[in-house]
């Protein structure tokens, strides 16, 4: 079942949430809305829910529009942040909640509910009470509550958010199996990009109500669409420049461009800390003199501070471990760094 | 869970330095103490021994032997049951309302909801009177098609309700608002229609809550006397209930039935006491527990 998001704004009193947002998920996606808080990522699968409904626009399941159903009739299933499991209830009637107001029989029911605990592994656990469960163990009756009626699509709000880091990377890798295995539509926000990237085929990352890109992970990191973009996925040095024809002048650093940008001012250069070579002596590249200031040997790369006083940038290196041998760093070594890939944005356009 | 209190509790200090001095404590308990027991313990215990002044056989027929007693009793286990039921559904509606919707008027309603705890049962029942009474201003209407409201038992479940009706809706609102709707969302989402809703989820979460406001409002109802007062007309054997009752015997110095009866009423106070408390003690062990499942399933 695939879902398509038509010119959808959402209002609430003067904050804007969605500001004409049009979204196509294929059939049988994974697909992860990502952004920082307040983007409108959890508003967007809301309404995609019928939980909330647009001011305007169109919520499409398949080719019928469904934006006047309320979310009782879309048969969706939706996991809440914070699970929201019945807590007078055991974990069968949890998990059977939506079969039983849907008038099934006993025994189908039962075979289903039972069904749904092996495939989220809790064989055994049908009469334990939500309080007696661990976080994810709850999170798991809440995702097969909501996949109890057999929904067209399934909508996740920060699935992982309250776990703790080991049962989250745990859960993640599950739940991408669980999908390779029911291949239900899917929609799940998180405002964790390494979670979007490691669970999801199709990323969708949000601004301000806005959608700044949407692509498979690869896409996004590999071409990060606009500064926001580049700026939100981490890792990366910002540098502040002019475009002079096809030069991009950073400070004293010149650096070549694929093409002529014109005249400009106000360019902005993202170089990935990945993307930035420490070296012993100037070998006649375009680099920046610059002083160790941190060291921290993290895995799998050391992560090195640098501070480039005549520029007066600050500057994040990762450096491989093998590298770091032979170079022999030590804070308050002075060393020059050389980028090997630098991203040049004027007014959100690449160059 | 390791507090800093756990250390100390190990060597015993005589006084710890934010506690007033014992003086000041004795003093306010045993004036606490003093209140307590000259208001409320020797007139409940008073009752009892009044009532019993001449033996177990002579208050059972203080009870049952006069008809007209035993006809308060009755009608009073008629109107208090009625007006509790008609609260219980406006209760549960006003509350509702009030924790779940944002509309217009919203908190007119639930500063509306307190106005009977602040008005006299008196004026109650004269408001009534003055609308359904034989001047009043529905009087003609309901004598043309022989309806009798007041000095009648619609008049009296009028008057209870009227008094009595904040009694669950206040119970109810502030323990909605405190559980919210997460779960009833939820239920939504997957399909439950509004009965499904009401009955799978939210009673069960609100059960406790409800009961405890049932049992006080039964036993407001029971004692109400101002409102009750005006519009009943104090016909004997027909609209006395028993609070009505025991006053009439009262004044016709017949104190061991008055007595007797009091004593009926004090009795389904501590009862109520018992459950009430026995009712606190489980909503919030409900709402402790819910706590502390949102807070571990919670914000990280």
């Amino acid at each position: 079942m695939s879902i398509s998001v038509q010119n959808v704004t959402k209002t609430f009193g003067s904050f804007l949430a969605l500001d004409n947002v049009s979204l196509e998920v294929p059939g049988g996606a994974l697909l992860a809305l990502l952004g920082p808080s307040g983007s409108g990522k959890t508003t967007l699968l809301r309404i995609i829910s019928g939980l909330e409904v647009p001011d305007r626009g169109a919520i499409l399941y398949q080719e019928e529009d469904v934006t006047g159903t309320s979310v009782r009739e879309r048969n969706v299933g939706f996991v809440f942040q914070h699970y929201a499991l019945f807590r007078h209830m055991t974990v069968f009637d949890n998990i059977g909640f939506g079969l039983r107001v849907r008038k099934r029989a006993k025994a189908e029911i039962r075979a289903r509910v039972m069904e749904l605990l092996r495939l989220v592994q809790l064989e055994g656990y049908e009469n334990s009470m939500p309080s007696q469960l661990s976080g994810g163990q709850r999170q798991r009756v809440a995702l097969a509550r909501a996949l109890a009626a057999e929904p067209k699509v399934l909508l996740l709000d920060e699935p992982f958010g309250a776990l703790d880091a080991k049962v989250r990377q745990e859960l993640r890798q599950w739940l991408r199996r669980l999908h390779d295995e029911i291949h239900v539509t899917s929609v799940f926000v998180t405002h964790d990009q390494e979670e979007a990237f490691e669970v999801a085929d199709r990323v969708v990352i949000m601004s301000k109500g806005k959608i700044e890109q949407v692509g498979s992970p690869a896409e996004i990191f590999e071409h990060p669409a606009n500064p926001f973009v580049m700026d939100f996925l981490g890792n990366v040095n910002v540098f502040h420049g002019d475009i002079r024809g096809d030069r991009a002048a950073i400070d004293t650093l010149q650096v070549p461009l694929s093409k002529d940008g014109g005249d400009s001012s106000g360019a902005k250069a993202f170089v990935r800390s990945h993307e930035l070579e420490i070296q012993r002596e100037r070998n006649g590249r375009p680099a920046l003199k610059a002083n160790v200031v941190h060291i921290n040997p993290a895995r799998p790369v050391v992560k090195v501070r640098l501070h480039a006083e005549e520029f007066g940038v600050w500057l994040n290196v990762d450096v491989s471990w093998d590298r770091y041998a032979d170079l022999r760093l030590k804070a308050g070594d002075t060393v020059y760094v050389a980028p090997r890939n630098v991203r040049v944005f004027v007014h959100d356009f690449q160059i | 869970m390791a507090s800093p209190s756990t250390t100390t509790a190990a060597r015993p200090l005589p006084r710890r330095a934010h506690e007033d001095p014992t003086w000041v404590r004795w003093l306010l308990v045993g004036i606490a103490l003093t209140v307590m027991t000259l208001l409320v313990v020797v007139p409940l215990v008073n009752v009892f021994v009044e009532a019993f002044a001449g033996g177990v056989e002579a208050y059972w027929n203080n009870l049952v032997g006069d008809p007209d007693t035993l006809h308060s009793i009755f009608l009073t286990l008629m109107v208090a049951p009625t007006a509790v039921i008609l609260n219980t559904i406006f209760g549960l509606a006003a509350a509702w309302a009030i924790a779940r919707f944002k509309f217009p008027g919203r908190a007119a309603l639930t500063a509306l909801i307190d106005l009977p705890f602040t008005v006299s049962p008196v004026v109650v029942g004269l408001f009534l009177l003055l609308l359904f009474g034989l001047q009043g201003i529905f009087g003609p209407w309901l004598r043309e098609h022989d309806i009798k409201i007041v000095f009648a038992f619609p008049g009296l479940v009028l008057a209870t309700c009227f008094v009595t009706f904040p009694v669950i809706a206040r119970e109810l609102i502030p323990l909605m608002e405190a559980i919210g709707s997460d779960e009833e969302v939820a239920a939504v989402s997957l399909g439950a229609r509004p009965w499904h809703l009401f009955h799978l989820v939210t009673l069960p979460s609100i059960k406790w809550g409800l009961l405890y406001g049932i049992i006080l409002c039964n036993a407001r109802a029971m004692g109400e006397f101002g409102a009750v007062f005006v519009v009943s007309g104090h016909i004997a054997g027909q609209t006395d209930t028993m609070p009505l009752r025991i006053e009439k015997l009262f004044q016709e110095y017949n104190l061991p039935g008055s007595f007797a009866v009091a004593s009926v009423l004090a009795l389904l106070a501590l009862v109520t006491l018992f459950v009430k408390t026995t009712l606190e003690w489980r909503t919030r062990r409900d709402l402790e527990e819910r706590k502390r499942l949102a807070a571990q399933g919670g914000e990280a």
